[in-house]
């Protein structure tokens, strides 16, 4: 029987001084992750976005367990978003969505 | 025990107080406890207790640095011997062969860096390598070629520091994986740089152990060093007196 994919989901906070949208967020995820690691590796991420809210730079997204070093690697790599100067901050990494946010609270 | 993370290379712009202090302010926001700043010779005294007092404002350690870029091996022998007491960190960037020979072998030395770009400056081989196991000098890495550079440079520039993470390894140098950042942007969390560090094939415990354990151990040693109360390693003053 095929074993259940775990997964990860990882609280991301954006450093700008600008808002962008989702679909900004993502090209700049998905762009980091298959420069380093190709389209093999991007497609073994599992990298899906969960929750985002532009005005509060905070988004959550959804990574194949074995692959979340990988991901912060790629995360760590952005420099710009939608060619404007960004960063991005793993804030916190857990199983669950609802303990992601019970993390974030405390 | 909860770690404590260090960026041993955070290079703001020293003439500028204010991104200086930004860039400070950041590096306690993203978890860093110690950080060292390299500082130029003519820095005075004053200004190096400005940079402590903006560490310490924010709860973190401050370390003075110094980079060397000597010519020659007797250039970098005779500023150890003149800058070995003044700085708790001495990095040597090695861009011939004869002084990354000098700079690993010789035991004032802390941290040996390399040219990102120019390939054929890296010099830590075998030889290089056993040389600093004897000196206990350290190899560091700067992420900061990793975030700025993209397509073939990076690539060479991973498969060069995976050869020479390996050879470090192999001879039990320690490695120091450090920042080297000018701008707050490129300011990166200790596990980020740990996991950066997967790119060049460093266990994550090594790499975790790279932005802390290794960093904090050449702060330590160099600050009992430079305690007035040092004689030699594992001697050192405890009571002066007449009854002594």
């Amino acid at each position: 029987m095929l074993k259940k994919e775990r997964r990860r989901y990882l609280a991301l906070e954006i450093d700008s001084e600008e808002t962008f949208s989702s679909k900004e967020l993502m090209n700049a995820l998905w762009s980091a992750v298959l420069k380093l690691y190709g389209e093999y590796g991007a497609s073994k991420t599992g990298l899906a976005l969960i929750d985002y809210n532009g005005e509060k730079r905070f988004a959550v997204i959804r990574v194949v367990h074995i692959a979340v070093e990988n991901v912060r690697a790629a995360i760590a790599s952005i420099t710009k978003i939608a060619e404007k100067p960004a960063a991005i901050h793993v804030l916190n990494v857990s199983g669950t969505i609802k303990t992601l946010y019970k993390k974030l609270k405390q | 025990m909860k770690r404590i993370y260090a960026d041993l290379h955070l290079c703001p712009n020293l003439n500028n107080e204010r991104q200086t202090a930004r860039m400070i302010r950041k590096a306690a926001a993203l978890g860093y406890r110690l950080i060292a700043i390299p500082v130029p010779l003519s820095f005075t005294e004053k200004k190096v207790r400005w940079l402590r007092n903006l560490c310490e404002e924010v709860g973190i350690e401050f370390a003075s640095r110094i980079d060397l870029k000597p010519r020659t091996p007797r250039e970098l022998i005779v500023n150890l011997r003149r800058l070995r007491r003044r700085f708790e960190i001495i990095a040597v960037l090695c861009e011939t062969k004869q002084v990354a020979r000098q700079a690993a072998k010789d035991r004032r030395v802390d941290l040996l860096n390399f040219p990102a770009i120019n390939f054929r400056r890296r010099f830590f081989d075998k030889a290089e390598a056993e040389l600093a196991s004897s000196g206990l000098t350290a190899f560091e890495i700067d992420v900061k070629p990793l975030i700025m550079f993209e397509g073939t440079v990076r690539v060479r520039l991973m498969s060069n520091l995976r050869k020479e993470v390996a050879i470090a390894q192999k001879f039990r140098v320690p490695t120091i994986v450090s920042s080297g950042v000018s701008d707050e942007l490129h300011m990166r969390k200790p596990r980020e740089l740990a996991a950066l560090a997967s790119l060049f094939d460093l266990k994550e415990t090594a790499a975790l152990e790279a932005v802390s354990k290794n960093p904090v151990a050449i702060v330590k040693r160099n600050r009992e060093k430079l305690s007035p109360r040092f004689v030699a390693p594992g001697i050192r003053v405890i009571r002066r007196g007449k009854d002594c």
